[in-house]
């Protein structure tokens, strides 16, 4: 039987939706409904677009021809407005109705902007979340601009690499104390902020702009900073609106299953606008990440069309690098953790355990067989069956045993 | 689709697989051009041990984690199932490396990462890993 699916946005996980679904319906149309007038192209990129690293051609996520490979129509620039769950229909913001069987609500997530006294008298401010904004940003952008970046997170700071080279000088300024707070700890924070430092960024940590006079931020601390061209990278807020107001349940995303259902039937959601699971400590919560997109969107395709796909591994994880110095997190690191630590001058490496399991790492300049960790903590598996203290030092597959490594090596997996 | 496997037992830990991996992606002609006085990146290593040693390349999973996890869509799986990568549009993330759960991925010393392709792209034509191993510890066939 044809089914009419619509997918709300068009990023990684509305991919991720369209290719779950051809796993399982070949025939089905499609709707793809795209708030930004563009083919599917890769967010993360849009630092390493103003770098010179990548090109609008080569940023894009899937080849040119990927919507009509897949029988899909979209419908750029165009807005969902409101969901009715009960007709299945989907209001777009011109007006249009579009019927659906089977939806998915991959509608990202959008900076959140505090509201800050006199940032109306700015001129020159953005935001740092899509391809146009990054384009507003290198249009403002002169040799001799000074910057000034509100936060200090993974955006605001890969805002900062990705203009460096263009401007005069940069200020990231941050109310933490610390930079990358959600995903570093002090220490790993302090090596990142150093390196930072030494390629010409300048750091106000425990400090925020409190108001704005057009070219001035006066600051919480009580100093002043002159600056040409704003960025505010202050945080980000889960799209939730259209399942809250279906009466579906939220709470910080909207709030989805194993099976990336929401409250609603024949409603799914995938990508930044969810909140669910996180096996590496069973809370819920906003795993605001690109490779969870993907995964989330390509289990509720295959759901929608009638399949059965559980993604029930779902961990908070990062790469990111700044300036050649890498950093990678995955998983949770608890209170009551034991620590694994080796470190030296531009290195630092922490695995944290509790239980008998691998709960969490973080790790400056020490990239290389990772995953292996990070496959412990996803795939839970028991340290005790495992030759930890090599592993600890070393990850290698030696530690797992004989059984393992010949079953991974010698058969398809 | 055939894969590189490996046979534990057989391995002498000689890492010639290693070598023969870095000069077949070199693009030199000569051995001694591609590697003396260079710091290598081979995409296949060689793990010892007390009893045995083998050598890990990418497995070419079935649902690999690398390209679902990919922020540029560099890595893809090609017709025949081989996860080849795009050096055009990696940016150096290093994601891959980050979910590999077999450790497969390796930076390539320039910015971005390489991973075995089967030697497909490369002039060798079919694994210089395997043609060069002197005990048949790894082995290139369909199973």
């Amino acid at each position: 039987m044809m089914k009419h699916y619509v997918i709300i946005g068009n990023g990684t996980a509305a991919v991720g939706c369209i290719e779950g679904i051809r796993t399982v319906d070949k025939e089905s149309p499609i709707t793809v409904v795209s708030g930004e007038n563009r083919h599917v192209y890769c967010r993360p990129l849009i630092s390493y677009y103003l770098e010179e690293m990548t090109d609008i051609e080569k940023m894009k996520y899937r080849k040119d021809s990927f919507y009509s490979d897949n029988n899909c129509e979209v419908l750029y620039g165009k807005h969902a407005v409101a969901v009715d769950k009960d007709k299945k229909t989907v209001q777009l913001d011109d007006g249009e109705v579009l019927n659906y069987d089977e939806l998915c609500v991959a509608a990202g997530s959008r900076s959140f902007v505090p509201p800050f006294e006199g940032l109306d008298t700015v001129e020159k401010k953005f935001n740092f979340m899509t391809l146009d904004d990054a384009l507003a940003l290198e249009s403002a952008v002169e040799p001799d601009s000074k910057v000034l970046i509100v936060g200090a997170g993974l955006i605001g700071l890969k805002c900062a690499e990705g203009i460096q080279d263009r401007v005069g000088s940069i200020t990231v300024c941050d109310l933490a104390d610390r930079v990358l707070s959600s995903i570093l700890d002090s220490e790993c924070s302090e090596l990142m902020s150093r390196n930072l430092e030494e390629h010409g960024i300048s750091l106000m940590l425990g400090d925020t702009a409190v108001r704005f006079d057009k070219n001035t931020a006066y600051m919480k601390s009580g100093s002043e900073v002159d600056f040409d061209v704003l960025v505010l990278a202050v945080g980000v807020r889960a799209n939730i609106s259209l399942v809250k107001d279906a009466c579906g349940e939220v709470n910080r995303g909207i709030i989805i299953n194993n099976r990336m259902q929401t409250t609603i039937d024949n409603i799914y959601a995938a990508g930044d606008c969810t909140e669910g699971k996180d096996s590496s400590d069973g809370q819920n919560r906003v795993i605001a990440i690109l490779p969870n997109a993907y995964m989330q969107g390509k289990c509720a395709g295959v759901n929608m069309a009638g399949g059965d796909e559980t993604f029930d591994n779902a961990i908070p994880m990062n790469s990111i690098g700044f300036f050649g110095m890498n950093a990678m997190t995955a998983g949770q690191r608890p209170d009551d953790a034991e620590v694994y630590e080796e470190k030296s001058d531009n290195r630092i490496k922490k695995l944290y355990t509790k239980d008998g399991y691998l709960t969490g790492f973080m790790m400056i300049n020490c990239a290389e067989r990772t995953g292996i960790y990070t496959s412990l903590i996803r795939n839970k598996t028991p340290l005790d069956s495992v030759d930890f203290d090599l592993l600890k030092k070393n990850p290698g597959l030696m530690p797992f045993g004989e059984n393992y490594t010949g079953k991974k090596l010698g058969s398809v997996v | 689709m055939r894969r590189v496997y490996v046979n534990e037992e057989w391995c002498l830990g000689c890492h010639l697989c290693e070598y023969n991996c870095a000069f077949a992606n070199s693009g030199e002609s000569s051995m001694v051009k591609a590697l003396k006085d260079k710091k290598i990146y081979p995409r296949i290593q060689v793990e010892e041990g007390d009893k045995i040693n083998f050598a890990v390349s990418c497995r070419h999973c079935t649902d690999p984690l690398c390209i679902k996890s990919c922020i540029s869509g560099a890595l893809t799986k090609d017709e025949n199932g081989v996860v080849t990568i795009d050096h055009n549009k990696c940016v150096g993330c290093l994601t891959c490396i980050l979910v590999c759960p077999y450790g497969t991925v390796v930076r390539d010393g320039e910015g971005a990462v390489n991973k075995c392709e089967l030697c497909l792209k490369n002039s060798c034509g079919s694994p210089a890993c395997v043609k060069g191993c002197p005990n048949r510890a790894i082995v290139y066939e369909e199973r």
